[in-house]
């Protein structure tokens, strides 16, 4: 193996090439050429670091030295400077509240503050490269369950680790492995949902493009744990960079025989499948996500029965999300107790989580579950930006609520965020100042649920319908006392009725931010103001004759 | 009456199998190939997989991706997803409307470029965005480089 001097490890996340990395990339191969260090200088393109705000990124080893929003024309100096004569660019390193710089990626609360179990590999290996998978102990998690295990001892450990799907609901993922294991049937399916449709989350899309094998690895597992040969990623269409490294991941351990017939000289056998999303919200949803693969409209099926008993062409089907997946190897590796040393008693293990929105450091954010939002914000994420105040954080995107700041001590996970009304979700954690208005956020949820309902049942097709246009007429000025508690009335009626978990939750963004901004909806409808200043009620002669003219017609 | 035969759609069929399950995979790859999928296409589409003409129907109105038109030359697509929306994305679009003289979900009358929404392109940190053509990503921006941006494709 050759010996390098320098790493220099360039972030490919999709972020950063958006960002411009591309160009810089070629324009540091050039300088090293020019000076003639090609042979010394590794250059590695990553997956996502997960300082995305920041980038284009790149780490340099071994002095672990992290440059950010590099561009083309700063690869001159850092090859004459930093890589012949070691002399690192302290302008473009990672700065302290924008004055003292860090001297290593250590030292940055944004990176020593996070525990990384399901990004333990993005941002540190190629991931177009098997190779480098395999050198950080990839697949030897899979050996280990194939060859010494059996499919229930597999499953009892991650019974044991106390994993729960992270998709959303939190359920734990042993248990459902276990009701499919026990189906006798000779074809069962694995999917893993890579439907990532929360609107401000992107935790699975920098898993699959920067660790792909990590979540192909998971699926091989949990099918020699349930008795499938037959393994789906569904992923978005809106993702075709993932969908890129997918195909090279597939196709590269197809090659190394890690896919396909008699894997490492075992009896078990599996095949995995790319089918691409066509841009369905629903889709996220197992059943309606089941038609999808079917080739059919993505409307959620009836409940029961389950997946785990007739799903996929009416066979036993599990269905785990991309991060549940990520985890797996690591448990098997290392054991449940390894896990379980992480998070909470009842949320083992860690959670990641996209944060966005108003916050000085916006980006991918790995912590232990059980973690408080204030030390995601203000620790990790630096903090609102200068000026302003934080309001609010919302997570569960579409199905989920706003935390504010009375509770932002509140440990983040299954238990606790359920308690406030709101919940954990995929991932997304946006972050929001005094600029934002509540009932605005409440608007541009439903707005979205409305646009993305299938349509099949009643409830959620014309309830969240109803509901939208209260809420229109509440931040343009024409709201009526009696509103809010319709709005309570009709979301609490749609949570009971709606036929799938996205009607079932569609009305959560509502019922929250009346819960704890219930005085900004007050002076929206009787007070003719937005706090916020977001909605504007100039137009509030002429918007009154629209609606007295629709109620004659 | 002769029907016509569609090799595009063919070679889809090919790599999928001809079977309803494929009917998703097989328009996608249509539409990659040939732009847009019209009734002669979808008409063909269904015989070949054995699929009645009102599901093929059904699957492609159901789906936000699927274009039963030609499309324009050019197609931006403004996320609306929650973090752009909190970072003022809106700003942005309505600046873009402006600068073409369209609505979004419109179409320039030269055929030039369509706009359209999209829920989140994952790419929050970089808050608000825009995609151009499915591949060309523009992060943090204001109504100005949004607009410098544009006139790049025109």
């Amino acid at each position: 193996m050759k010996i390098y001097r320098i790493h220099a490890l360039i972030c490919a996340g999709a972020q950063c090439l958006a960002a411009g990395g591309n160009g810089f990339e070629e324009a540091l191969k050039n300088e090293l050429k020019k000076h003639n260090i090609e042979e010394e200088v590794c250059v590695v393109e990553t997956g996502c670091m997960g300082a995305c705000q920041l980038g284009p990124l790149l780490v340099v080893y071994p002095e672990g030295i992290m440059y950010t929003n590099v561009e083309a024309k700063d690869a001159k100096e850092i090859v004459e400077e930093h890589f012949l004569k070691g002399r690192p660019i302290k302008r473009l390193m990672w700065k302290k509240e924008g004055k003292e710089e860090f001297p290593g990626l250590k030292d940055i609360p944004f990176f020593a503050k996070q525990t990384k179990i399901v990004l333990r590999n993005c941002g540190l290996i190629n991931p177009e490269d098997i190779n480098e998978y395999i050198a950080r102990n990839g697949y030897k998690a899979l050996a280990k369950a194939i060859v010494e295990m059996k499919p229930q001892d597999v499953i009892d450990v991650v019974k044991e680790s106390g994993l729960r799907g992270r998709g959303g609901a939190g359920f734990p993922t042993g248990l459902k492995w276990s009701f499919a294991a026990n189906q006798d049937s000779e074809e069962k399916y694995m999917i893993c949902n890579a439907d990532e449709g929360d609107p401000g989350a992107y935790m699975d899309r920098s898993v699959l493009e920067g660790d792909p094998h990590s979540v192909i690895e998971g699926m091989m597992i949990a099918g020699y744990a349930i008795g499938a040969n037959r393994g789906y990623i569904y992923v978005r269409a809106e993702y075709p960079l993932a969908v890129r490294r997918l195909e090279t991941a597939i196709k590269q351990a197809k090659q190394a025989g890690l896919l396909g017939k008699n894997i490492l000289g075992t009896n078990f056998s599996f095949d995995i499948e790319l089918r691409m999303g066509a841009g369905a919200f629903v889709c996220g949803e197992e059943t309606a996500l089941i038609n999808s693969i079917e080739g059919k409209r993505g409307e959620p099926r009836k409940k029961p029965p389950f997946p785990a008993i007739s799903g996929l062409f009416g066979k036993p089907t599990i269905i785990n999300n991309v991060e549940t997946l990520a985890n797996l190897s690591v448990i098997i590796d290392k054991g449940a107790k390894f896990f379980k040393q992480f998070g909470t008693e009842k949320s083992p293990g860690t959670k990641v989580f996209a944060l966005a929105g108003k916050v000085n450091i916006s980006g991918l954010v790995e912590v232990p579950m059980g973690t408080s939002l204030r030390k995601i914000v203000f620790d990790i994420g630096g903090g609102i930006p200068e000026g302003h105040t934080f309001k609010g954080a919302l997570t569960g995107g579409p199905s989920g609520g706003v935390i504010p700041m009375e509770f932002i001590d509140t440990p983040m996970d299954y238990e606790s965020l359920p308690a406030l009304g709101t919940i954990m979700g995929s991932g997304g954690l946006i972050i929001m100042d005094e600029t934002s208005c509540m009932v605005d956020v409440a608007k541009f949820f439903l707005k979205f649920v409305v646009d993305e309902s299938c349509g099949k049942c009643v409830p959620c097709r014309e309830g969240t319908k109803q509901m939208l246009k209260i809420l229109e007429r509440i931040t343009s000025g024409r709201g009526q006392k009696e509103d809010i508690d319709r709005l309570e009335k009709m979301g609490k009626l749609i949570k009971l009725t709606a036929l799938c978990a996205l009607g079932q939750t569609a009305p959560n963004p509502v019922l929250s931010t009346i819960k704890y901004f219930k005085e900004e909806y007050l002076a929206h409808i009787i007070d003719k103001k937005c706090p916020a200043g977001i909605c504007q009620f100039s137009a509030l002669k002429e918007g009154g004759k629209k609606h007295e003219a629709k109620v004659t017609h | 009456m002769e029907k016509t035969r569609y090799p595009q759609v063919e070679m889809e069929i090919r790599k999928w199998g001809s079977k309803p399950s494929s009917l998703i995979q097989v328009l996608h790859g249509t539409q990659e190939r040939i732009g847009y999928l019209s009734q002669n296409v979808l008409e063909y589409i269904a015989e070949r997989l054995n699929v009645s003409l009102s599901k093929v129907y059904g699957v492609v109105t159901f789906y936000n991706f699927f274009k039963t038109q030609k499309d324009a030359d050019h197609i931006i697509m403004t996320c609306m997803g929650t973090a752009c929306y909190v970072k003022n994305g809106e700003e942005v679009i309505k600046a873009i409307e402006k600068y073409l003289g369209i609505k979004m979900g419109g179409k320039t009358s030269d055929g030039k470029f369509s706009l359209r929404i999209v829920r989140c392109l994952g790419a929050c940190g970089m808050a608000p965005v825009m995609c151009i053509d499915g591949d060309d990503i523009y992060g943090r921006l204001t109504p100005e480089k949004a607009i410098e941006a544009i006139k790049r494709y025109q």
